[in-house]
């Protein structure tokens, strides 16, 4: 960002201030950090349900009878095998393989999509799907369109069914359907960042703040709290799940960062599937793996990974646990170290803390 | 004054207060703003006792979920005890900062050096300033 662009607030600014949230800059946009702490709302999160705003998150609509070719060409997973009313996590990736961002493509009918892609990459994105989408598919940036509330939890079922008579039950892990939640259409989607059962709800700008206090009001019995982008951080991280500018970046591919699956080679060419085929056939260099440290302390993002003294990689994401109660991380290291329990060492600033590798995700929902 | 800077404290411009606990000792720790600032405290390093510090020395660091900051000796003088509750209790940090949460008592040098620092009031100006 420019110094003279504004900071926006997202539609749930008020409702924010009224929960005592902490805010913070990020990617252009006031986010909350924390409310009551972020160890807390980690555990409400795990234990009952937390509400995140989200709104931040940039939306691209890809419309036409050119559509579904035009998603095929720019994204690795199977478009043309995803239904009406379902959604899959993919990504968009430069000729080498590598990633300029990830993000959720939703279809919302035969011939009308929706892209949901991190903020700070949102212009870039929409810059690099009209270069590409070619003939017969419009392409326009709804972000102003949608405010986004994440209700993520064990709970969270039992919260929203009431205020919504939606049949939640027939709505399966990644599918959404447009729906009447407390007397207003929106997209209800069974997707999350936090390993948790949840919901993302896609309301109008203008119904976000109401919906946001009826969830806080009608969860509150259950244990919901509202929870900010420091929890989001320490959850998706237990979960394993990739972050742009951590794992994902324009040097690093699906297939570096453990996201294979995400990539179907069969369905025909794609951009960057020349390159990823070329590195699966030689193996990739390098790999993401998990970490936890036994020393007192947490390896950050750039903390240099150590086997017998010589740097093997380094660590891309690293916090505090909540749930194992110790440090853990996710780092690239060269792949005759991506194995689960190998002793390493982590250097953080200046000192080197014992740790060991280890299977990914740390945390799995029961 | 508020209770957030009480006043028979002393502040340091990097957010450490000092306590004078008699017989030239003194204990500090972190003030009530740099506690909020980090949030949850889950990892303190301390010094070693008997190590000797001039004003400004890094003497440990504090690490919360969110980020991590070094401590600074606000006055110059010898590690005397230690807070090793701390190593299995961080967070004693976050619920009494002022109490429980103190880092490290020092034999400190200079009267003039600790009296030289910010009164509760100042050091509530310099960080509403902020």
């Amino acid at each position: 960002m420019s110094d003279n662009d504004a900071v926006r607030n997202t539609p749930l600014h008020d409702c924010h201030l009224e929960s005592g949230a902490r805010l913070v800059e990020f990617a252009g946009w006031r986010m909350p950090v924390q409310y009551s702490g972020v160890i807390d709302e980690h555990r409400a999160v795990r234990a009952a349900a937390g509400l995140f705003d989200v709104s931040h998150m940039g939306e691209i609509r890809v419309a036409g009878p050119g559509a579904e070719q035009a998603l095929e060409r720019l994204t690795p997973n199977n478009v043309a095998r995803l239904r009406p009313g379902r959604a899959h996590y993919s990504a968009l990736l430069t000729e080498r393989g590598t990633y300029i961002d990830d993000l959720l493509v939703y279809r919302l009918s035969g011939d009308e999509f929706l892209l949901v892609v991190n903020a700070a990459n949102t212009d870039r994105d929409l810059e690099w799907v009209l270069a590409h989408a070619g003939e017969g598919a419009e392409v326009s940036d709804v972000s102003k369109d949608y405010a986004l509330l994440a209700l993520q939890g064990p709970r969270a079922a039992e919260i929203l069914r009431q205020i919504t008579d939606a049949d939640l039950a027939a709505l399966q892990y990644y599918r959404f359907a447009e729906s009447e939640v407390h007397g207003r259409r929106m997209i209800v989607s069974r997707t999350g960042y936090t390993g948790e059962d949840g919901f993302e709800l896609y309301t109008a700008p203008a119904d976000a703040a109401d919906l946001w206090r009826r969830l806080l009001e009608v969860g509150g019995s259950l244990g919901l709290v509202p929870a900010g982008l420091g929890a989001r951080d320490t959850l998706r991280l237990e979960a394993a799940m990739a972050l742009y500018g951590h794992e994902l970046d324009d040097s690093t591919t699906p297939l570096e960062a453990a996201l294979e699956w995400t990539v179907k080679w069969k369905k025909g060419d794609f951009i960057g599937r020349d390159a990823l085929l070329e590195q699966r056939q030689a193996g990739p260099g390098r790999r993401l793996t998990g970490f936890e440290v036994s020393g007192r302390g947490i390896a950050r993002q750039g903390s240099a990974v150590l086997v017998d003294g010589a740097v093997v990689g380094a660590v891309t994401s690293g916090t505090w646990s909540p749930t194992f109660e110790k440090a853990i991380g996710m780092a690239y290291v060269g792949t005759e170290h991506a194995a689960p329990q190998l002793q390493i060492e982590l250097e953080v600033r200046g000192r080197r803390l014992p740790g060991r590798t280890v299977e990914l995700p740390f945390y799995r929902r029961g | 004054m508020s209770e957030t800077y009480p006043n028979d404290l002393r502040y340091s411009e990097d957010h450490e207060w000092v306590r004078r606990q008699g017989d030239g000792l003194c204990r500090v720790g972190i003030t009530a703003f740099a506690q909020d600032e980090l949030g949850e405290v889950v990892f303190v390093d301390l010094p070693e006792v008997g190590k000797v510090f001039e004003a400004g020395d890094e003497i440990g660091t504090i690490e919360s979920v969110k980020a991590v900051a070094e401590i600074y000796s606000p006055v110059a003088g010898e590690a005397v005890a230690v807070n090793g509750a701390l190593e299995d209790e961080p967070e004693k940090v976050n619920a009494d900062v002022y109490g429980d949460g103190w880092l490290v008592e020092l034999r400190y040098s200079s009267e003039a050096e600790l009296e030289a620092l910010m009164d509760a009031e100042a050091y509530e100006q310099f960080v509403s300033g902020r």
